[in-house]
């Protein structure tokens, strides 16, 4: 009878650190998802994020991304998110070549403009071949080439209030036509050597999946400050007042919108 | 105080509790189980973006990817978790790939819901997360590399001593055989601990760091090149997982070192500081 005795006097206790281990680790769980969803602990967490762009802009705000020799370029390089804006605007573009297609440049500046991809051709250039770094985890190394936004900007003679740059885009993010892509960069980017108006990919014009005829390149940022299909740009104070506020599609999404981590 | 004590006549008589953890080591050691816990978890979520390893400059780069979970039909439209090592494929359903969520129910999944952080798709939160917890992680350990030099709880507790190095295959025996130290022994670090303390704090975590920067693409540019000495920022991602596993084998073996030396008495004294003085073994 010293047997069953002493199972029945150990195994209550061993159940008992078990289901007390379980159920600490399930509370614990449970609570992060819910500290997840509330809505001032998202706030502290992030507190991190002006922390982070700080040091960051400490370390250096001009240096220039690693470039590549032609040998380091991605088979191919990966299409994310839009592959096709998919509205009658855009297949008509496609239509014609994109012959039809202009680029409206406005806000606060003296001198708007609406250029042709030809006119944003003819635009000082430059190529480089980078690697493109997604928020997601992937990276992929092309080469790129297009009009220095420094160039176009002059052109423009952007205005000193103007704080940022707005990139308004035609691929449309959910049944709401008028819900599209934006982005947004500061002006240390905005003028930084590599930061381009892309309208070739790997010596090709810029294909469909990868944001035809135009996209951003600001290279020392993940990938979703890369705003493909752009369609316009403007200069402003503030983006308080555009889409959800936060400076970009992502960025309304709850994505930072320093993204140089 | 010291937070060993390591002189013979100052020895505690066995069973009696002696004082062995300072305050702030205890502090910063729960601060560390902490923060490297959110870290590991919402690192499992982030990587649940993109559930590959890859070692090169960049993910796409013409060679197989070293590691890549996901789910695939197979011919009756039936999902599986797949796991593929070097093109290799194997069928990791319930642990990789597709795996149960709380109610039982499969849903496609790099990792079980339980070890993520948020526990279903959701990079935003989990960045968030990690970013924050990055930062109580980093000053809490610059706080101890400073504190553990000045106070010399380095040089006393975890630098291994002479007599210990020599005595390195004796303490090997020792651990397979879970014998479990006593009388002054009992009263320092072994030389196996000290050394995984030593790998731990200046090696691993530190790689942590190295790696996790590595994958800024702002941090990349201050010094245009430097991720190439970790073989590339796709390289420097594959590192910052495998060292992350790293130092869940580490936990994994330190758990177990406990309870084997005793739970409750090494808990009181990462919790109180104070720790019993295990009795001399019977013959």
């Amino acid at each position: 009878m010293n047997r069953p005795f002493r199972l029945r006097r150990r195994q209550p206790r061993r159940a008992f650190l078990r289901g007390a281990a379980g159920a600490v680790s399930t509370l614990a769980l449970a609570g992060c998802d819910n500290l997840s969803r509330s809505e001032w602990f998202p706030k502290v967490l992030g507190a991190a994020t002006p922390l982070n762009e700080a040091v960051a802009m400490a370390l250096g705000r001009r240096a220039l991304a690693q470039e590549f020799d032609e040998a380091a370029r991605s088979p191919t390089f990966r299409s994310n998110g839009t592959a096709d804006p998919g509205t009658a605007q855009y297949a008509a573009w496609v239509q014609s070549a994109f012959a039809t297609y202009s680029l409206d440049i406005g806000g606060l500046c003296e001198a708007p403009q609406r250029l042709t991809l030809a006119q944003l051709r003819d635009l000082p250039s430059r190529t480089q071949i980078t690697r493109h770094d997604c928020v997601e985890g992937w990276s992929a190394i092309a080469k790129w080439k297009g009009a220095r936004l420094a160039a176009l900007m002059d052109a423009a003679k952007v205005e000193p209030g103007a704080r940022y740059v707005v990139f308004y885009c035609a691929d449309p993010m959910s049944d709401n036509p008028a819900d599209l892509y934006y982005e947004s960069i500061d002006m240390d980017d905005a003028r930084h050597e590599q930061t381009i108006l892309a309208y070739e990919l790997n010596d090709a014009p810029l294909p469909v999946p990868n944001g035809a005829p135009l996209r951003l390149r600001v290279e020392r940022q993940l990938g979703y400050k890369h705003a493909k299909y752009i369609t316009g740009i403007e200069f402003v104070e503030s983006f308080a007042k555009i889409g959800g506020g936060k400076g970009g599609y992502w960025e309304d999404q709850g994505y930072q919108w320093w993204a140089g981590i | 105080m010291p937070a060993v004590s390591t002189a013979a006549p100052s020895l505690p008589l066995p069973g009696t509790l002696y004082y062995r953890h300072t305050l702030p080591v205890r502090i910063m050691h729960w601060i560390n189980v902490l923060a490297v816990t959110v870290l590991f978890m919402s690192g499992l979520q982030i990587f649940n973006a993109f559930p590959v390893v890859h070692f090169g400059r960049s993910a796409y780069d013409g060679t197989t990817h070293a590691l890549e979970i996901g789910v695939r039909l197979d011919g009756n439209g039936q999902p599986h978790g797949v796991t593929s090592i070097h093109g290799k494929t194997f069928d990791t359903s319930g642990w990789l790939g597709l795996v149960r969520d709380a109610e039982g129910e499969w849903v496609a999944s790099t990792f079980p819901p339980w070890m993520m952080l948020p526990g279903s798709q959701w990079l935003s939160m989990a960045r968030l997360w990690h970013f924050f917890f990055a930062w109580v992680f980093a000053l809490n350990g610059l706080a101890f590399i400073v504190y553990s030099i000045a106070s010399r709880h380095l040089a006393r507790d975890l630098v291994p001593d002479r007599g210990q190095w020599r005595g390195i295959g004796a303490s090997l025996r020792d651990h397979l055989r879970l014998r479990r130290a006593h009388g002054e022994a009992a009263t320092r670090y072994n030389v196996l601990q000290k050394l995984a303390y030593l790998v731990v704090i200046f090696v691993l975590l530190p790689l942590m760091v190295i790696t996790g920067m590595a994958m800024s693409p702002w941090l990349n540019a201050l010094w245009p090149g430097w991720v190439d000495l970790l073989g590339g920022r796709q390289s420097a991602r594959a590192l910052h997982f495998i060292v992350a596993w790293l130092l869940v084998l580490f936990a994994l073996v330190h758990l177990f070192e406990l309870v084997v030396n005793g739970l409750w008495n090494h808990l009181r004294a990462m919790i109180t500081g104070r720790y019993r003085l295990p009795a001399e073994p019977s013959p």
